[in-house]
């Protein structure tokens, strides 16, 4: 066959560059390196209100990522949230009295799961659930609220 | 009054014999693949025509649609002090959208209308009706090969096209208008889901390339063996790919990306 | 017609390799074969020829199987083409060469590769026999010096003798040459003639020539089958031929403007198209 060195050596520059791509946008550019799928457990938390939470919505402590929202339900008795948090297991000793909040991130930016260390000796394990929650706050509400009390104040 | 019901008739038959043929190629075509596989001399050299060929024109132009979004995302995001965010919006949209589209377009005019040249032309020359003579099954010795070469190349390409396109948002945003380097690409290592958003992207592209290597080489496997022909199918190749590619891009994305 | 019987009647002294019986063939509404018989005889070199229009390249796509009779068989060795699976008839193909028109050749690959394209593809061969075989097959037809050359480097003449080297690789049983004189400088096709009769005698194969050139044809042709109209109007020997009563024979073979292949295409009487439109 007529094939030179020349084509060989193109083909193989090619398909190193398309991969080299690949490979930059999975490192550099997502969240591939602190992406362990599976490798975590799951804890349940529930909120009167998550707001604007969605699932993959990130999940931190104390400012740093430790895992993601990874499903949102209805209980439909009690009319809450519940919302299953995966935490990647090198965080596997959080303390059982973990409280969880929603906060927004920015004044518009999007909302997370702020995670706050309890004392307790136990740990945290696959199905346990959160007990103290602090619900998202909603900005219409606090708005309401604030011109609420304003009139109060005049009278 | 019956003639144009009748031509109207007409019209369908042919449309639905020339969709019916098309899919019967690709089943033949796919069914040649895994043998075609075993000749690797020959992907290779398609591989070369087909990708190394279109990697100029892809790069460069995934460079400069990276440097405008840069420029015009900036422009629109310092009105909202969200200028940050910068980097998140062109990789996004060159991830999940133009990387496959555009590349997609460009790949369908460099390489999807030569295939269908290359293969009208072998056509109308009678070499494909040879190789039969000699025994040669033309799908498994000149269609497969070139199909695959197709659906491996799209994808590469189309993460090159993304990835320099980022380079060159970043070329834009941090070098020109100074924003911060480091937030640059925290920013992108927090927001864009590689599943969510890369993969899918990767699963665009292959079904893009797909698609554009099965019109292109049908279009000049069914091309009517005249050079005039062999015009109009290559023609045909350009309309019918960018068509195929927007239309399913549609579908793919609300598909992928409902949440 | 009559011709059919009076070939009917002979007697056939050798084996035929390819037997045509009752065939049919029709391309939309128009009928291009209408119930023919046929045979080539083995060993020899038989002419189909016929004027242009008379379906003398389909018939060889119907013997190499790549179109099907709509009623009728063919036998080729034994084998009815129709009727083989593709495998069998891939088989049948390896052992039928044609030579295309425009030869065919492969335009990606130089001359070599494109008589060791046959080789490559059916063979496990290692490559320095596979070098030796294309040099011999080349050397055959006179091309040995243009082996590195490209396709769109040959001249017309050459391109179709490295067609045949091609053609030859697998040492075929029976060769179809498609219209091989078409377009030729008398040289070249003189370096034609000489080469399928020499093939034909010195690799023992049965040659099947569609062409309508007379002269080249008459010269190599041991039968010679005339097509007109679907039918076959005259078989013979080129000397029976030349002397056939058909009026259809002889005016193809002298080339007469006008006879029963008429100067004019169908149409209305030329008085009445011309005054009935006045009128």
């Amino acid at each position: 066959m007529r094939q030179t060195k020349a084509v060989e050596i193109g083909v193989g520059l090619f398909v190193a560059a398309g991969l080299i791509a690949l490979f930059v946008m999975a490192i550099k550019m997502s969240n591939f390196s602190s992406f362990d799928n599976g490798a975590g457990y799951d804890v349940t938390a529930r909120f009167d209100n998550i707001g604007g939470l969605k699932e993959r919505s990130p999940v931190s402590m104390a400012g740093v990522k430790v895992g993601q929202v990874s499903s949102i339900a209805l209980d439909s008795q009690t009319y809450e949230a519940v919302v299953t948090l995966t935490i990647n297991s090198q965080y596997a000793a959080l303390p059982l009295d973990t409280s969880a909040s929603i906060f927004t991130a920015g004044l518009l930016g999007e909302q997370y799961i702020a995670l706050e260390p309890g004392g307790e000796e136990t740990y945290l394990a696959n199905g346990s659930e959160l007990q103290l929650t602090q619900s998202a706050l909603v900005l219409e509400q606090l708005i309401g609220q604030f011109l609420f009390n304003a009139g109060g104040d005049d009278e | 009054m019956n003639t144009w019901i009748q031509q109207l008739g007409q019209a369908g038959i042919r449309f639905f014999q020339r969709v019916g043929r098309a899919f019967l190629f690709l089943i033949k075509v796919l069914m040649s693949v895994p043998a075609s596989l075993l000749r690797f001399n020959l992907l290779v050299q398609q591989l070369y025509y087909v990708g190394v060929l279109s990697m100029l024109i892809i790069v460069v132009s995934g460079l400069f649609v990276g440097m405008v979004l840069g420029l015009q995302g900036y422009n629109t995001l310092v009105d909202f002090g969200a200028e940050e965010s910068l980097s998140v919006m062109v990789a996004l949209s060159l991830v999940r959208e133009l990387g496959p589209v555009v590349a997609g377009l460009l790949f369908a005019g460099r390489a999807g209308s030569a295939l269908t040249a290359e293969i009208g032309l072998m056509k109308s020359t009678e070499q494909l009706s040879g190789m039969e003579m000699m025994a040669v099954d033309p799908v498994s010795r000149v269609i497969a090969p070139r199909f695959l070469a197709g659906l491996i190349s799209m994808p590469l390409l189309a993460a090159m096209f993304s990835a320099v396109g980022v380079l060159g948002g970043y070329f834009v945003g941090v070098g020109l208008l100074g924003l911060d380097d480091g937030a640059f690409w925290s920013q992108l290592q927090s927001k864009v889901d590689f599943q969510g958003d890369i993969l899918n992207g990767v699963i665009k592209s292959i079904v893009f390339g797909l698609v554009i290597s099965w019109i292109a080489l049908f279009e000049g496997y069914d091309t009517v063996p005249t050079s005039e022909g062999v015009g109009r199918a290559t023609t045909r190749t350009v309309v019918h790919s960018a068509l195929a590619i927007l239309g399913l891009d549609f579908i793919l994305t609300a598909l992928m990306f409902d949440e | 017609m009559t011709a059919g019987i009076e070939y009917k009647n002979r007697e056939q002294p050798e084996r035929s390799l390819v037997k045509v019986r009752q065939m049919t063939f029709r391309r939309g509404s128009r009928t291009i074969f209408d119930e023919i018989d046929l045979d080539i005889p083995v060993g020899k070199v038989t002419a189909i020829m016929g004027p242009s229009g008379t379906g003398k390249t389909t018939l060889l796509r119907l013997i190499g199987g790549q179109l099907r009779p709509d009623s009728g068989t063919i036998h080729v060795d034994g084998d009815n083409v129709s009727e083989l699976s593709r495998r069998s008839l891939f088989k049948l193909r390896k052992r039928m060469g044609m030579l295309f028109q425009s030869g065919a050749l492969l335009t990606d690959l130089s001359v070599f590769d494109n008589v060791a394209f046959p080789l490559r593809e059916h063979t496990d061969l290692p490559e320095t026999i596979i070098h030796h075989l294309v040099l011999m097959k080349l050397n055959s037809v006179g091309l040995r010096g243009a082996y590195r050359l490209m396709p769109n480097e040959l001249s017309g003449g050459m391109a179709r003798r490295v067609a045949l080297a091609r053609t030859i690789a697998l040492d075929p049983m029976m060769i179809m040459y498609d219209e091989p004189f078409a377009g030729q400088d008398p040289i070249s096709m003189g370096v034609l003639v000489k080469l399928i009769k020499l093939l034909n005698a010195t690799l023992d194969m049965t040659s099947i020539v569609v062409s309508h050139d007379i002269h080249e044809t008459t010269s190599i042709a041991d039968y010679i089958y005339i097509l007109s109209e679907g039918k076959v109007v005259g078989f013979g020997t080129p000397q029976e031929i030349e002397e056939s009563e058909s009026a259809q024979v002889q005016q193809f073979m002298q080339g007469l403007a006008d006879g029963p292949v008429p100067f004019h295409y169908p149409a209305p009487d030329f008085k009445t198209e011309l005054f009935g439109l006045g009128g």
